[in-house]
């Protein structure tokens, strides 16, 4: 069947979302894998079909028009994509738990934190009812909260952006998930709180030894917390590699541009690169070819009639680009 | 702090400012107290340069922009705008002086007003201020939006039709269209994502040099504002904690919270993961701000004397001043 080692992975994964009766894939064509252990980092703009990603992983998407049409997403060797919400329901928060970028939202806003922080531990483990409690308060003091005690009996909006996420994540672990899915987790707090959040996902994962999927569109959260990178543009994946690589050796055009496009504390530059134009949207994407060619400062003319396929340029490093493609002549050489 | 010098010299000159917020409350909405946004800064502003304010959320830098353009009245505190006294102008001469300092504001999905064409939009200064003939107003329009990089037949499309990226371009021509002296840009790019970032950046950077702007950049991203200022001011509850050029902050930060703002800033370079600061704790709720310095709670370098005095702003270097009893 598949790699052994591999925790998660997913394979060709496509997903359609339904638009007037027409089919538009926001996700086409994604496959990498999770190790066990392992922080990896899916990171692209707005738009790139990195949350869609997360939510069909964990069977979250909506229901009236978004659909998983192809595709395998392997969980220890088992597809999660055809199974039903029942199944699911025994899978998410105790094998793989996910925090979101808005905990305000993910979190009821009627139920006071202990609620909803027992809650998980009575759907999921065999704790005994008179211990929910004390386990939800210790939960709470693992993530830094010191005063548990009281913030069972307290509401969401109680509380600070920060303490949120750290509710957020003690739900997560509250089973000893072997995946965590953090979608944007930072994103809508502020640098010093999120060097918080940041330092807690990594104490907690060395504790409870899961394996990370951070989804994030900051390239410093991604030097600061990857093992391994997936770059995603457009619903596609167009580069994967180890974090060092991704940042000193970037070959995709796009990878490159992104990186020269961000303003960077520690160098003086006058003008920051740009990429020009915009992502296209779903419904306006090209049928054919590279869907990155109409931005790319190093567009062939062919780019425009062929797909380019996710390929190896070298051990550990994948490239979705013709100028890596081996059939191509003015493909790259392998090591510049 | 500020010596009784010539206040023409510099384009704005901000001293003391207060903004409080009354908070009501009881049965006949009494005032209970004061939400203090911004609690005491003081800048100045020279001709042509950027000046960036950061801070995290709550820390009154978008209040102090909006008051120093005078959309708020001030508490407390004088504002004088290229000499002149502007903290309590009304009327006829508060609209006058609204040629010369205009904003582009954080969210272009809620500045622009939906009903509008975009060349309405950006001709309406001109049209309220009676400049320019009915004639020539079309052309001046059209030559604005070509210079912030619009199409031409932007002009007679809606703000819906754009994306993120060229809906902050119209919202910076519209603050173009009267020739400003002083533009105060609140986060203008903060909605916006990286590859549209660095081309409305780049974009402010040439108009800047181009109709010689003096710009008041307020962001919470210091390296973006790090990218765009000659001159940063750091802010924590609505105090100026630290201010000094760009390259000093960042080389020499001297305020213990200046110090863990930076560290805390992940930088995109695996190979360089430097030691953090990590500070403990929330801001404190600005209407009840700690009494000394509004940050020794949260502070990693706290003297018990921090929680009865209020250190001031004062002179450590050339240019470089911090508000911090380390260095009274």
């Amino acid at each position: 069947m598949s790699n052994q080692e591999a925790l998660l992975e997913i394979k060709n994964l496509h997903t359609g979302f339904n638009i007037g009766g027409k089919t538009y894939h926001a996700v086409k064509d994604v496959s990498f894998d999770v190790k066990p252990k392992e922080v990896v980092c899916v990171v692209g703009e707005s738009g790139c079909g990195k949350s869609v990603m997360s939510l069909s992983i964990m069977n979250l998407l909506p229901k009236h028009n978004g659909k998983i049409d192809k595709g395998e997403i392997l969980y220890k060797g088992r597809d999660l994509a055809p199974l039903n919400d029942n199944e699911m329901n025994k899978i998410r928060g105790k094998d793989i738990s996910m925090i979101f970028q808005e905990p305000m939202t993910a979190l009821n806003p009627v139920l006071t934190i202990g609620y909803q922080m027992d809650e998980v531990l009575i759907n999921h483990t065999k704790v005994k009812k008179e211990e929910i409690r004390k386990k939800s308060i210790s939960l709470l003091k693992q993530v830094g909260i010191s005063r548990g005690e009281q913030i069972v009996h307290e509401y969401p909006h109680q509380l600070s952006g920060g303490m949120r996420q750290r509710v957020m994540i003690a739900m997560a672990i509250a089973c000893q998930p072997q995946l965590l899915i953090a979608d944007e987790p930072t994103t809508a707090l502020d640098v010093t709180v999120q060097a918080q959040i940041l330092e807690l996902i990594t104490k907690i994962q060395d504790e409870v030894g899961m394996a990370v999927l951070l989804i994030t569109h900051d390239l410093g959260v991604v030097a600061e917390m990857a093992d391994r990178v997936v770059v995603m543009y457009a619903g596609q994946v167009v580069e994967e590699t180890d974090v060092d690589r991704i940042f000193y050796d970037p070959q995709h055009p796009y990878t490159k541009a992104l990186l020269t496009s961000i303003p960077r504390m520690d160098e003086e530059r006058e003008v920051l690169n740009t990429i020009s134009g915009i992502v296209p949207s779903l419904t306006k994407m090209p049928e054919v070819g590279c869907r990155f060619v109409d931005r790319c400062p190093e567009a062939m003319p062919e780019c425009r009639q062929i797909d380019p396929q996710l390929g190896q340029t070298e051990k550990g490093h994948s490239v979705r680009c013709l100028l890596y493609d081996a059939s191509h002549p003015d493909k790259k050489t392998e090591v510049r | 702090m500020t010596q009784q010098k010539d206040r023409s010299e510099h384009l704005l000159q901000v001293e003391e400012l207060k903004k409080y917020y009354p908070v009501r409350g009881g049965f006949f909405r009494k005032k209970i107290g004061d939400v203090k946004a911004v609690d005491n800064i003081s800048l100045e502003l020279k001709k042509g340069e950027t000046f960036g304010l950061v801070g995290e959320s709550g820390c009154g830098k978008s209040t102090a922009g909006r008051t120093i353009t005078r959309l708020f009245k001030p508490t407390e505190g004088k504002i004088f705008f290229e000499g002149k006294d502007i903290t309590n102008l009304r009327g006829s001469e508060l609209r006058s002086l609204r040629q010369d300092i205009q904003m582009v504001f954080q969210d272009p999905y809620a500045s622009l007003n939906p009903k509008m064409m975009v060349g309405s939009i950006v001709s309406e200064p001109l049209v309220n201020y009676g400049k320019g003939s009915e004639s020539s107003l079309k052309d001046e329009v059209m030559e604005l939006l070509k210079r912030v990089g619009l199409p031409e037949d932007a002009y007679f499309k809606y703000p819906h039709e754009f994306s993120g990226g060229q809906r902050q371009r119209i919202g910076i021509a519209r603050a173009l269209a009267l020739k400003p002296k002083l533009i105060v840009a609140d986060e203008p790019v903060s909605a916006l994502d990286v590859s549209v970032q660095s081309q409305v950046l780049n974009l402010l950077k040439e108009l800047q040099a181009e109709f010689d702007l003096t710009l008041l950049f307020i962001a919470h991203d210091l390296s973006v504002v790090k990218h765009m200022s000659d001159r940063i001011g750091v802010m924590y509850l609505g105090n100026l904690v630290e201010v000094a050029d760009a390259d000093e902050i960042y080389k020499n930060p001297k305020h213990p919270y200046t110090q863990a703002l930076i560290s805390a800033i992940p930088q995109p370079d695996p190979r360089n993961k430097s030691e953090r600061i990590i500070l403990s704790g929330d801001v404190p709720s600005p209407q009840n701000p700690p009494v000394g310095c509004p940050f020794h709670p949260r502070c990693p370098e706290a003297m018990p004397e921090c929680s009865e005095k209020k250190p001031q702003l004062k002179e450590v270097n050339k240019e470089h001043r911090v508000s911090c009893l380390l260095y009274d």
